[in-house]
């Protein structure tokens, strides 16, 4: 596709949806959209249809700052033999219950 | 029970040809949208030819109600059955008008947010809670279609001409809505001030489109009585052949 034929196209929209449990809201797709408040309608329609929520956000796509899956390896991997970060080592007392 | 006939046949007819979209949507999550309001709409008529077919307890069934009777017996307003083309087409065939479906749906949303507000609180136990459940169904069609008129009306010169183009050619069959025959003067007594609220919500998009008011005037539709428009036929020819040719089929 030549970059005219982007230059027409409506924006890209991440959804997030709240589900009736939920208390935050979970990114589940993308929708192409004029504007914001396009696409929260049409969010409802392609992504709410089936009682999944009752709250939609949308944002830009464009304004996501994506880590580079090339820097996989050190951003991530360094964490893999860091066990003593969980907090599975200490004792919980009784008092404190249920954590 | 004519009413509730009416109000059954609107909402199937309007449901039937906004499913001609399925599949052919101008863009994927309109294709949806238009997808989920025929359902909704389908889902009314369900619920209305469920309660007519108890009352004459001769047998009939929401089926045999959709699909074996004849145009004649349809008592939908014919600007539900139209194709979506401004003009008189060369045939229901024709290229479909994405403005022609948005400018109907608009006006007949602007309308049944008006009516469905009125019967959720008619003595009838029945038609209030079928009223209560498609005013909010009937309310989000209105907020879709408004936002895309005002889209159109105030986009391109070209999305301005087609949408009042549509608006221009559908306004006339808007008379209808006023029309005074026995069933709806029934279940609604008083139109004045629903019609006045009306020209003032269509007025108000419209404006806001920069789209110019048409004038409803000149012939008036007789769908209420069942005297329908060619396009009738052939809508229900579709929408019925095959339950006609397999009477009692299932799933």
């Amino acid at each position: 596709m030549s970059q005219n034929e982007h230059a027409n196209e409506w924006p890209l929209w991440e959804v997030f949806v709240r589900s009736k449990q939920g208390i935050e809201h979970k990114h589940c797709g993308s929708l192409h959209a004029a504007d914001a408040q396009q696409a929260i309608r049409m969010a409802r329609d392609v992504y709410t249809r089936r009682q999944e929520g009752v709250s939609i956000w949308v944002i830009p796509s464009a304004s996501i700052t994506a880590s580079d899956p090339a820097d996989k390896e050190s951003m991530f991997d360094p964490a893999k033999d860091k066990v003593y970060r969980h907090p599975t080592f200490f004792v919980i007392p009784d008092e404190v219950g249920h954590m | 029970m004519d009413y509730a006939l009416h109000l059954a046949d609107n909402a199937l007819m309007l449901g039937q040809r906004n499913a001609e979209w399925c599949g052919h949507g101008p863009v994927l999550e309109e294709d949806l949208a238009l997808a989920n309001h025929s359902l909704d709409l389908i889902g009314q008529a369900r619920l209305l030819y469920q309660w007519v077919a108890e009352h004459r307890a001769d047998g009939s069934t929401e089926d045999s109600l959709a699909y074996f009777r004849d145009p004649h017996a349809f008592l939908n307003f014919t600007l539900l059955e139209l194709p979506h083309t401004t003009a008189l087409a060369p045939s229901a065939r024709a290229d479909r008008d994405y403005a022609v479906t948005i400018a109907r749906n608009f006006l007949f949303s602007s309308y049944m947010v008006l009516v469905w507000e009125v019967l959720q609180y008619h003595p009838e136990p029945r038609l209030a809670a079928i009223a209560a459940k498609s005013l909010k169904e009937v309310r989000y069609h209105w907020q879709h279609a408004a936002d895309w008129l005002i889209r159109l009306g105030d986009g391109t010169p070209a999305s301005h001409d087609k949408a009042q183009a549509a608006v221009d050619f559908l306004m006339p069959y808007t008379q209808e809505f006023w029309c005074e025959w026995p069933a709806a003067k029934h279940a609604l007594p008083d139109t004045q001030d629903m019609q006045t609220a009306w020209w003032t919500m269509v007025n108000e998009v419209l404006s806001e489109a920069c789209l110019r008011l048409p004038e409803a005037k000149g012939h008036v539709t007789q769908g209420v009585h069942g005297i329908h428009s060619e396009h009738m036929s052939y809508l229900l020819a579709e929408m019925q052949s095959l339950a006609r040719q397999h009477p009692g089929a299932t799933w």
